[in-house]
């Protein structure tokens, strides 16, 4: 009897950890079948390089630069900002923060990785949007320059933890043996602890990128989503996740538009794929390394 | 500092302290930013929480009025989320943590989750509708909402559920295994609710996450307007949804009801996320291996 669910539970449990496995699976044949139509008739090529995205015109304009642009000066501002601040904070954490001090920051960054994205795109569109427009005398506030420092901070909890994470994970004994030759702490996090914990410090970078690179209501709401190739951050810009979420409401189900977003849409599912693939092997390797 | 340092050593000092601050005042940035942020929410909206704001409906052109069908849709989609990630979600983490022993379907499924937890939220948008609202025919409705949500939650469930079992002590599962129970009973009687704190705190940060969660619900059924919800097969309105499209509204801004409704939002989920993380200190400090 016991025996019997025994083999029961354990073959039910196999079977729903499948799960997992098949969402990831269904996401990529949802995404390549209704990209196919799109991909046949303008090209897969001629759309990642197309200057212009007129989905609507006639003959319609598929081209994905403009977005690929826009999601290149938002994610650059976003990590120019959260990168240095931080891994700056991640070290002060780990390195020179007493133990109040730490579990306060801890859950300060806690609290912060709960805020829903949609409230930092309001905080940005009441704060920053008037802001860049005053500071640098643009007609519109709603540039590529004011969503990436917003997504920043999005980014930023992401790198913090990992990074801290990664810091720690550093054995003690490298920074007790440091300490002990006379080194200052200083001295024993730049000589020692960060190149010690440089790959992990590089995936937590990835990781923000991966998610600075997805965000999208943040994107949607301060970016203004014009459909301009944008030459600057000052510059109104689109985003890979920005055209998608504003158009693929409005489409007709099975027509070349929406096939061409769904192909944005694996664009993206691609690059994420790799740059978190990527990011996990490196964390894996760091894991390895210290146990 | 005594006479006997020498210039080397003050300067290595001095470059410590500027460190010191430089880092700190990273840190005290961040927390600055978050300290403002709810501050600013708290401050802006704090007038428009009344009665009628939390269990009206909206009124004249959605300017006034309250934004219960919000709220309602929210705990349904929420309600949804758990039944459909939960389950599958927590024996997925039981499956990693107690029967895998590391073989390399594991290691393929660790892998899986952590891209699943990386993929941008408006690719689990375009999922849903194409597989559960047009493939299987569930249209824009609450259900399709409810099970992009679970798709999204489900990583955030599993790696908890994983984590909260692994932390338990080896001697724990070896006792009842020697006291003659079998896996799955030790698993059940034993592993599972000596877990449970952690399992539940990590299971309601994912509903958390997904209660605050806007792209996946754009094209799956979220509704500008729509009544308190009755059946799962009806569009709805959702928090984050009310609120984007509240903020963005190019002809009629209705501040009392955008900030309002942030607060409702952020108020509802940092309660319930400080609550999980307290209860589960509380036990954690209780329990000692």
């Amino acid at each position: 009897m016991s025996r019997a669910a025994d083999v029961t539970a354990r073959a039910l449990i196999t079977l729903l950890a499948f799960t997992a496995i098949a969402i990831l699976a269904s996401i990529c044949v949802f995404l390549v079948q209704s990209a196919m139509k799109s991909m046949g008739e303008v090209g897969l090529l001629s759309m990642l390089k197309g200057t212009s995205w007129y989905p609507t015109s006639d003959p319609a304009e598929f081209g994905f630069l403009p977005s690929e642009l826009g999601s290149f000066w938002v994610t650059l501002v976003a990590l120019l900002l959260s990168v240095p601040l931080g891994v700056a904070a991640a070290v002060y954490l780990s390195e020179f923060a007493r133990p109040v001090v730490k579990e306060f920051g801890k859950t300060i960054i806690e609290f912060m990785a709960a805020v829903p994205s949609v409230v930092f795109g309001l905080i940005g569109l009441y704060i920053v949007v008037p802001l860049i427009k005053t500071s640098f005398h643009l007609d519109s506030g709603l540039t590529g320059l004011s969503a990436g420092l917003i997504v920043g901070i999005v980014c930023l909890p992401t790198i913090i933890s990992i990074s801290e994470d990664a810091l720690r994970s550093v054995p003690d004994d490298l920074r007790r043996g440091s300490l002990a030759l006379g080194s200052t702490r200083w001295q024993t996090a730049v000589k020692i602890i960060l190149p010690a914990a440089s790959s992990g410090i590089f995936a937590a970078v990835m990781l923000g990128l991966g998610r600075a690179i997805g965000e999208t209501m943040v994107v949607l709401m301060l970016a203004g989503n014009a459909g301009i190739l944008p030459s600057s951050p000052f510059m109104a810009a689109r985003t890979l996740t920005g055209t998608i979420a504003q158009e693929t409401g409005e489409v007709m189900h099975g027509g070349l538009h929406y096939s061409a977003l769904f192909t944005m849409g694996l664009v993206l599912f691609a690059w994420t794929f790799v740059i978190n693939l990527f990011a996990d092997v490196i964390l894996d390797r760091q894991k390895k390394k210290w146990s | 500092m005594s006479k006997a340092t020498s210039p080397r050593v003050r300067s290595l000092l001095r470059r410590e302290a500027v460190a010191r601050i430089i880092t700190g005042a990273a840190l005290a940035l961040v927390v600055a930013v978050v300290f403002a942020i709810f501050g600013y929410i708290i401050y802006r909206g704090a007038g428009s929480i009344s009665w009628e704001f939390i269990f009206g409906s909206p009124k004249d052109r959605m300017t006034q009025g309250g934004i219960w069908p919000a709220i309602a849709g929210t705990l349904w989609l929420v309600g949804l989320t758990a039944l459909f990630s939960l389950p599958v979600g927590i024996a997925t983490g039981i499956y990693l943590s107690e029967f895998s022993n590391g073989s390399p379907f594991a290691r393929f499924l660790h892998v899986a989750i952590a891209n699943m937890a990386g993929i941008p939220s408006v690719i689990y948008g375009l999922f849903g509708y194409a597989a559960f609202s047009i493939a299987l025919g569930f249209q824009k409705s609450i259900l399709a909402m409810g099970l992009t949500l679970a798709c999204v939650t489900l990583p955030v469930v599993i790696t908890s559920t994983e984590e909260a079992l692994k932390q338990l002590p080896m001697e724990l599962r070896r006792a009842s295994l020697a006291l003659g129970a079998t896996k799955w009973r030790t698993t059940y009687r034993i592993v599972v609710p000596t877990a449970l704190p952690g399992i539940i705190t990590g299971a309601i940060l994912g509903l958390s996450r997904a209660a605050g969660e806007t792209a996946p619900i754009l094209f799956t059924g979220v509704a500008f307007f729509a009544a308190t919800p009755t059946s799962v097969t009806q569009p709805s309105m959702a928090l984050p949804y009310h609120l984007y499209i509240m903020a963005t509204q190019p002809t009629v801004p209705a501040p009392k009801i955008v900030w309002g409704t942030a607060l409702v939002l952020v108020g509802m989920l940092s309660i319930i996320s400080a609550l999980a993380a307290t209860w589960r200190s509380r036990r954690r400090r209780k329990l000692t291996w």
